[in-house]
Parts: C-alpha cells; sequence; structure tokens
C-alpha cells in the first residue's frame, strides 16, 4: 500500500516537471535540453539555500528562480544568437553542470535533520509518505491552475500561436522571440521547481540527478496523450499529471518484475519507446478497434 | 492632391553584395501608395513582387532609400512593429493560420494585430456572435467551423479565414500576395469577388499580386507592372478602366523581347 502511496506522491511532483516541458515541447514544439541541467540546478539551489537558513518554501522559490535563469540563457542564445534551439539547450544543461558543483560546493548534498517542505506538525501527522502526496497535489494544482488561466489570456494566445504558426504569429505583431524566451523561461523554472520538490522528497539533491530526466518528463506527456487522445489544451496540461502517476506505476511494476534502480533509465527509454510507437501499433494492429470491441456488448 | 500614405524612395535591394552574382533586386523603386489605392501587381517570376511586399512589410532590410508613412521616416522599423499599420494575406493557405488552434482564436489573434497583449482574459466568448456574423459574410460555410481547429478547414476556407483575419481590424494598407492562387477556378473566383466586395465596400487601400491579367484588369484603380526589380508601368483611373488584354498583353511581350 504504502509503495502505491509513495508512487502517487512522485507521480505528482513529476507532473510538475511534465507540466514544464509540456510549453517547450508540445507550445512551443523545441526539443529543449536544458532541463537536464535545470532539473539539479533547482535541486542544489533549493537545499543550498535551506543549508544557509532559508525557509524550505523560499528555498523552492530561489529554484524556481534559479532555473528561470537558465531557460532565459538558452532563449536569448537561441534567438538573439541564433544558435540552433537543440544545441542552445546543450550548452546550456552542459554549463549547468559545474554551475550546480558551486552552487552546492560538492557532487551531493543531504538534508539531514534540515527542514523541507515535507517536515513540520503537519506533514509530520500524516501516514507515511502521505506527506507527499499532499505536497505534489497542492503545487501540482497551483501550476495547473495557473498556466491554464495564462494560456486562455491574450499573452498566452500569442504564446500558443507563435509554437503553432511564427509566421503567422509575426504577421499578426506578435513578438516570437519574446515568446520563445519567455516560454523557455517559464518551463524551466519550473523544471527546477520540480528538482526542487523531488530534492526534498529524496533527502538530498545530486549533480547528476539530471540525466534521464527528459525522458521521465516526455514520457509523462505522451502517456497522457495515448491514454486519453483527442483533448482540450486544458485538459491534456491535467493528462500530463495523470501520465506522469501512470508512468510511476509502470515503473513499479518493472521493480516489482526484479529490476533494480541502475535499470531505470535504460526502462524508461523503453517505455517512452513503446508509448511514442503506439501510433503505428495502433496503425498496424488496430488496437483501439479490438479494444473497444472487446467491451461492447453487441459484438 | 492628397497626401500619399505610405511611399517608398529610392530603394534598391542588393544580394550577394561583393561576390560576381551581385545583383540589384530591387532597383531604385519610387513609388507612393494613396489613400484608397486599390492596386495590383503582375510581373513574371523574380520580377521583385515578392520582394516589394517584404521590403513593405520590412521582411526584408533595403540597402539604400528611404520608407515613409505618413512622411514619417520608418526605414528600420520591425515586422513586428509594422502590422500596427499593415496586414498581409499570404499565397499559401498554411501560412495565415495557426493549424492546432480554432477559427475563433485565430480571429481573436488577429483582432489584437498590432497591439499590446497582456495578462487579461482573452474574452472568446463575448466575441462569438461577431465572429459568426463575419465569417457568414464568406459564404462557404466558414461559420458553422468556428470552434474547428484551422488544419482541419478546406483550402479555400483557410485563405478566407486568413483574408477576414487581415481585414478584421482595419489596416491601412493592406498585401495580398497571390491569395487565391493556391485554390480551385471556382472556390478562387468566389474568394476573389468577396475579397473585392470587402475592400470596396470598406474603402480599404490594398495591394494585390496576381499571376491572371484578366483580375488585375478587372479590379482595383491602378496596375502596376514589375520587371528586374524595377516598376515598369503605372496606371491608373480611367486611363486603367480603357486598358485592354491585349494591350497589357502588347506589353508584357516588350518586357520578354
Amino acid at each position: 500500500m504504502s509503495i502505491i502511496v509513495s508512487a502517487i506522491g512522485q507521480g505528482l511532483i513529476w507532473g510538475i516537471v511534465g507540466i514544464g516541458l509540456f510549453l517547450t515541447f508540445r507550445i512551443l514544439d523545441f526539443p529543449d535540453m536544458t532541463v537536464e541541467g535545470t532539473f539539479p540546478m533547482g535541486a542544489a539551489a533549493c537545499v543550498a539555500a535551506i543549508y544557509h537558513g532559508f525557509s524550505p518554501l523560499t528555498a523552492t522559490l530561489i529554484a524556481f528562480g534559479v532555473g528561470m535563469i537558465a531557460g532565459f540563457v538558452t532563449g536569448i542564445l537561441y534567438t538573439k544568437g541564433k544558435i540552433p534551439v537543440l544545441l542552445a539547450g546543450i550548452l546550456v544543461m552542459t554549463a549547468a553542470y559545474s554551475v550546480n558543483f558551486r552552487i552546492m560546493d560538492r557532487a551531493n548534498l543531504s538534508l539531514f535533520d534540515k527542514p523541507s517542505l515535507l517536515t513540520g506538525k503537519f506533514m509530520d501527522s500524516l501516514p507515511n509518505y502521505f506527506n507527499s502526496v499532499v505536497l505534489g497535489l497542492i503545487f501540482v494544482t497551483v501550476v495547473s491552475l495557473l498556466i491554464i488561466y495564462f494560456l486562455q489570456t491574450n499573452l498566452g494566445q500569442a504564446f500558443i500561436a507563435t509554437g503553432d504558426n511564427p509566421t503567422m504569429a509575426r504577421s499578426l505583431g506578435i513578438s516570437t522571440d519574446a515568446m520563445q524566451i519567455m516560454g523557455l523561461s517559464v518551463s524551466n523554472g519550473l523544471i527546477a521547481l520540480g528538482g526542487a520538490l523531488v530534492a526534498q522528497n529524496n533527502g538530498f539533491a545530486d549533480v547528476n540527478m539530471g540525466i534521464g530526466v527528459i525522458v521521465v518528463a516526455l514520457a509523462s506527456i505522451i502517456i497522457g496523450e495515448v491514454v486519453f487522445g483527442d483533448l482540450t489544451m486544458n485538459e491534456r496540461l491535467i493528462a500530463v499529471t495523470i501520465g506522469s502517476i501512470l508512468y510511476r506505476f509502470v515503473i513499479l511494476i518493472v521493480l516489482k518484475l526484479g529490476f533494480n534502480a541502475n535499470d531505470l533509465n535504460l526502462i524508461s527509454a523503453i517505455v517512452l519507446a513503446l508509448f511514442m510507437m503506439f501510433p503505428v501499433f495502433e496503425k498496424r494492429f488496430r488496437i483501439r478497434q479490438t479494444l473497444s470491441r472487446g467491451l461492447s456488448k453487441h459484438d | 492632391m492628397t497626401e500619399p500614405i505610405f511611399e517608398l524612395k529610392d530603394i534598391v535591394v542588393t544580394v550577394n553584395q561583393g561576390t560576381p552574382e551581385q545583383i540589384n533586386i530591387m532597383d531604385h523603386v519610387n513609388f507612393a501608395i494613396y489613400p484608397g489605392d486599390f492596386i495590383t501587381i503582375l510581373g513574371s517570376n523574380g520580377a521583385g513582387k515578392s520582394t516589394l511586399f517584404n521590403v513593405i512589410g520590412g521582411n526584408i532590410r533595403v540597402t539604400s532609400g528611404q520608407i515613409l508613412l505618413h512622411n514619417r521616416d520608418i526605414t528600420n522599423m520591425s515586422v513586428e512593429r509594422r502590422t500596427r499599420f499593415l496586414s498581409r494575406v499570404f499565397q499559401d493557405p498554411k501560412m495565415g493560420t495557426a493549424p492546432r488552434m480554432t477559427v475563433s482564436e485565430n480571429l481573436l489573434l488577429s483582432m489584437k494585430r498590432g497591439q499590446h497583449r497582456g495578462l487579461g482574459p482573452r474574452g472568446l466568448k463575448q466575441n462569438m456572435a461577431q465572429f459568426k456574423e463575419l465569417t457568414s459574410v464568406m459564404n462557404n460555410g466558414l461559420e458553422d467551423r468556428l470552434n474547428t481547429a484551422t488544419g482541419k478547414l478546406s483550402g479555400g476556407q483557410r485563405q478566407a479565414l486568413s483574408f477576414l483575419m487581415a481585414t478584421i481590424k482595419r489596416p491601412e494598407i493592406l498585401l495580398l500576395d497571390e491569395h487565391t492562387a493556391a485554390l480551385d477556378p471556382q472556390t478562387s473566383q468566389e474568394l476573389m469577388n468577396a475579397t473585392n466586395n470587402q475592400i470596396t465596400t470598406n474603402h480599404l487601400t490594398c495591394l494585390m499580386i496576381t499571376h491572371h491579367l484578366d483580375d488585375a484588369l478587372k479590379y482595383g484603380n491602378r496596375l502596376i507592372v514589375l520587371d528586374h526589380g524595377k516598376i515598369t508601368y503605372d496606371i491608373s483611373g480611367s486611363e486603367k478602366d480603357h486598358l485592354t488584354k491585349e494591350e497589357l498583353l502588347g506589353f508584357f511581350n516588350e518586357i520578354e523581347s
């Protein structure tokens, strides 16, 4: 039971990372590699800030700000420096590795008995692992609502249009450069925020914890899309978090089969590849039709 | 004499500068647009029709010369800023609309052309009635597809939508870049009629590139012909009304020879 609760908690927290990536990967149509650097950067900044005596909430917000700065740099390199976005992201990701060392002054930093958003009177009164569920639920709800509101504003619509058709967006007077920089900043801010929460949940930050993050976040997005099919923009955002929780269950099952934690990146990649190939399988084997036939009474 | 809205003064655009292939794709062009002008533009491939639009729209930097809007120098104004007075319909139906956004969302975007876009709610519902009325003018079923993603529309519907988006907020200058060329003859004719209706009833100032001599003669009050980056022919008013296809064809043969 507790293992399932833990998976849900992790799924909710990682949902924030998925939503962050959704902004660039799905809306702007960018393969943004910066995330592999900003995720551990958020973790490092948060844990280091707690060490320096900041409150856990302040530390978490600092992580968000630090992530935004990294995303902003990628945005400037891409829009003003004319570096392809994939390479701009890889550059910032690589640089972030060194920065993260500097932030923590070492390769990893443990929270030990320091306070975090998962400690405190109320959190400690909850049954095991429920604190991560509560924390994840609060953050993912707030983030989802803010993004949903934003996407329905005039600025948000301009942001979506930029990803959909940049030529048209410019012809309507939308500064596509500004939209892309904004998208990369907010996206990486959210991913660093996710990193900060994961670090508090795990009790430590590590410079290597960013490896594979993009695959996990993509898996959340794609699983959500494959499971729910055609959705509106708002529903798609929520589907990301549900996809993130489902992904945790898949991992849970795989670990039960006898694989260990070191196999996780391999398994993540395979899970993502399978889900991404789903449309091909679907066409070939008519999966959806077979499924719906199996479920209807009359056939 | 009325003041021109917009002027090009001695515009030169040189490409491949400093190489043996150096060429002026816009060669000392002087051109003024007056309020209410509906100018049709003819020219063979590579004559500089698209370059002219790109110079007006700010997509191409001019090598030398001056661009004036109401006598104000805007030579170095960005594409985004120019959309405050300028709108454009592209030839390719894919270029003018956001495919994953709905028809009404696209229209809403175009209502704020060239304006600040802030964090206020977009207000889609309040505008639906207006959008329905507006799209029904095009007579092609667009009004029943307001909540459809534009990627699922036919080419003709998309171009009609692009045209509405370009005119929903009245532009001082409207650029039509062969906006009916990618459509079948029937649809093309319908869109052309609708275009002409809108332009004449709303007294829009418009430049239209076309490949059809008939359209160039039939529509508008002024006709220009471009060749090798120069305006070689500029005719308006009653002179244009009396111009025949044969005369125009003869003129084209002169260029070719």
